[in-house]
């Protein structure tokens, strides 16, 4: 068990990389806290399976350190890093039963055959496996092989931390589900750090305490999922979680207030470092907009049902803004104006949250 | 129940496939057969005689030593090419510009007609004049494989080795190309030693190559002819003769084309069988 820092990584797939696009990773510091349950997310090819295999030690950085408690680990090879790591796709040993699968960590470093047996049934206890622990691992289903990977992660009770790179693709739909609630327990159980590589945010929010949220091959912030839910850091959290994205309106600040077009709009703290940004937006999001007797005035375009709510389409000179609000408010007739949360409306410079 | 409709017409969609096989393999084979069980003295006359050449052929001891020749022949450069292809495989590059210029030079020997190699090696063999030879009487050894038996067999296995490992290589080679990196990865954090990557990994997700190879190298080493025709012409004495070199002195030097019949059916009969043999057992855990 530690601590995993990552001290300004940054990592190139190519030899003598010059432009910003080069690299994969650009420069991050990062800190895991021991028995953190952590979701990596971001859209493909945003940098999160280079960030998992730097950890792992599968792949060296091109710079920076990786330090397990205060041991630097970056030049240490994978499998003298305590750490355990489940692929996209389920890798079994296939000529093996599923026992010699889950021995196989074990019995490469030497652990004696009588402490191999227990432990060996003890995760397969854990995983539900009891009941094929001889047949061959290829006779079975995606996600029984899946376990499998997971279960040669868990028998070594010395791991540092268990990283999933997007382990649900290849389950099938109704079984992702019950996966995902057994990593949970399981983590509960095991205590060890756990690092969750996905681009569906309902995996990430559902199975982490801390979402780590890359784009371009940046860190653009760390939180709760209620954290990134309610103050998105970057403007890209905001569109990449939550169903629809945040609203971004173009706005410019005057007596320090944001606004939009010839709309004042009222925020709850205060806008810093605007002056250096180039582009200045407001985000809010669709939860937070409401119609009132004041405000921006707009024109509804669209209103579509989803479930037990409702998401309106309405425009103000050309600029969409969305809201979600419950099935049985009433919608304005005409001269519909909407206001905006102050405490849950933003201002963005370049990207960046500057409130 | 749901009427099943019948319209056996469909077999006339089949007719084509029927009449193609039929003149190239059933008709033919269908003469062979027919030769078999009869005597001929030519001007198209011919007397039954039944099973009698097959009896005369299963009780020689002609064709017992050159089944024996053929079996040993064919296990050696099994037993030679399916390791070395693998291993040559394994060392090859996965990715870079030297991939092309291996693989090139890998399907080189694949490229020459096999009368050109048996004539390559014949001179290159020479004790007087080929290199090889010259070279292998330079270090002391005496061969010549015109002459000695055990020198014949050693250029003979040579080269087919040369000539036929790059099959292997290229088979395996794609078998190893096919494997995802996760594997590696994972057997990297399993901290699997190099041996237990490559019995647990590679050679199983080999397997199904390798089979094709070993089928087809076995089936064409028991039916070599023309490199050993004109490397050895099946000597010194009878040293060198396989199987098919027997079997075209019996029809073509000696015109006996009833028991060559016979032979080449119960030749055929036997890489059938063993064909069969290799792929059930080579198969057998794939159906758990």
């Amino acid at each position: 068990m530690a601590k995993i820092t990552l001290e300004q990584i940054a990592h190139s797939y190519l030899r003598s990389p010059d432009t910003d696009d080069d690299w994969a990773l650009k420069q991050l510091d990062l800190t895991w806290s021991d028995g953190g349950a952590y979701a990596l997310l971001g859209p493909s090819g945003c940098g999160k399976t280079t960030l998992l295999n730097v950890i792992s030690g599968l792949l060296r950085p091109s710079r920076g350190r990786v330090l397990f408690d205060d041991r630097d680990v970056t030049h240490i090879p994978s499998d003298r890093r305590e750490i355990a790591q489940v692929f996209q796709f389920p890798v079994v040993y296939d000529t093996m039963s599923v026992f010699d699968n889950l021995a196989f960590p074990l019995r490469n470093r030497g652990v004696g055959e009588d402490r191999v047996r227990p432990r060996v049934i003890e995760i397969a206890r854990m995983l539900d496996l009891e009941d094929m622990l001889y047949r061959r691992a290829a006779g079975l289903t995606a996600d029984g092989k899946q376990k499998i990977s997971l279960g040669r992660g868990l028998v070594r009770s010395d791991v540092n931390v268990i990283m999933f790179d997007e382990p649900l693709t290849v389950i099938d739909p109704h079984l992702k589900w019950e996966l995902r609630s057994k990593l949970r327990e399981l983590h509960q159980e095991v205590g060890a750090t756990m690092i969750y590589v996905t681009h569906d945010q309902t995996e990430a929010l559902t199975f982490a305490d801390q979402v780590v949220v890359m784009h371009e091959g940046r860190v653009v912030q760390t939180g709760t999922p209620i954290e990134l839910f309610e103050k998105p850091s970057h403007t890209f959290v905001g569109h990449f979680i939550g169903s629809p994205g945040m609203n971004m309106l173009p706005c410019d600040i005057r007596d320090g207030m944001p606004w939009f077009l010839d709309n004042p709009i009222e925020i709850a703290s205060a806008v810093r470092g605007h002056q250096e940004a180039s582009r200045l937006e407001i985000g809010v999001r669709p939860e937070f907009v409401r119609f009132g007797s004041t405000g921006v005035p707009v024109e509804i375009v669209k209103m579509a049902d989803v479930g037990r709510y409702r998401v309106v389409d309405a425009r103000h000179r050309g600029h969409s803004i969305k809201m979600v609000m419950p099935e049985d408010l009433d919608i304005p007739p005409e001269n519909a104006r909407v206001v905006f949360d102050p405490s849950k409306t933003q201002v963005y410079g370049d990207g960046w949250i500057l409130t | 129940m749901i009427e099943k409709t019948v319209n056996q017409k469909a077999w006339f969609l089949v007719a084509p496939v029927v009449a193609v096989v039929a003149f190239n393999a059933l008709i033919p084979l269908m003469t062979v057969v027919n030769y078999s069980v009869q005597e001929t003295f030519g001007n198209n006359v011919f007397f039954w005689e039944g099973v009698k050449w097959f009896e005369e052929i299963l009780h020689s001891p002609r064709f017992h030593d050159a089944l024996l020749r053929q079996m040993l022949f064919t296990g050696i450069i099994l037993l030679i090419e399916v390791p070395l292809g693998v291993a040559v495989a394994l060392t090859m590059p996965r990715r870079g510009p030297w991939v092309s210029v291996c693989l090139v030079l890998m399907a080189l020997p694949l490229l020459i007609p096999w009368n050109v190699v048996g004539a390559m090696w014949n001179i290159f063999a020479l004790p007087d004049i080929g290199l090889l030879g010259k070279m292998i009487n330079g270090m002391g050894i005496d061969y010549n494989f015109t002459q000695q038996p055990v020198a014949a067999w050693f250029t003979t296995i040579l080269m087919d080795v040369w000539h036929w490992t790059s099959l292997v290589v290229l088979l395996a080679y794609a078998g190893l190309c096919s494997i995802p990196e996760a594997y590696y990865q994972a057997a990297r954090i399993d901290g699997a030693s190099a041996w237990a990557v490559f019995r647990y990994i590679q050679l199983p997700k080999m397997k199904r190559v390798l089979t094709i190879a070993i089928l087809l190298r076995f089936m064409d080493s028991f039916m070599i002819y023309t490199e050993p025709f004109v490397l050895t012409g099946g000597g010194p004495g009878n040293a060198t003769t396989f199987l098919s070199i027997d079997l075209v002195k019996i029809a073509l030097g000696q015109f006996d084309l009833g028991p060559a019949a016979a032979m080449s059916l119960i030749y055929f009969l036997i890489i059938l069988l063993l064909s069969w043999i290799f792929y059930t057992l080579m198969m057998r855990n794939e159906a758990q």
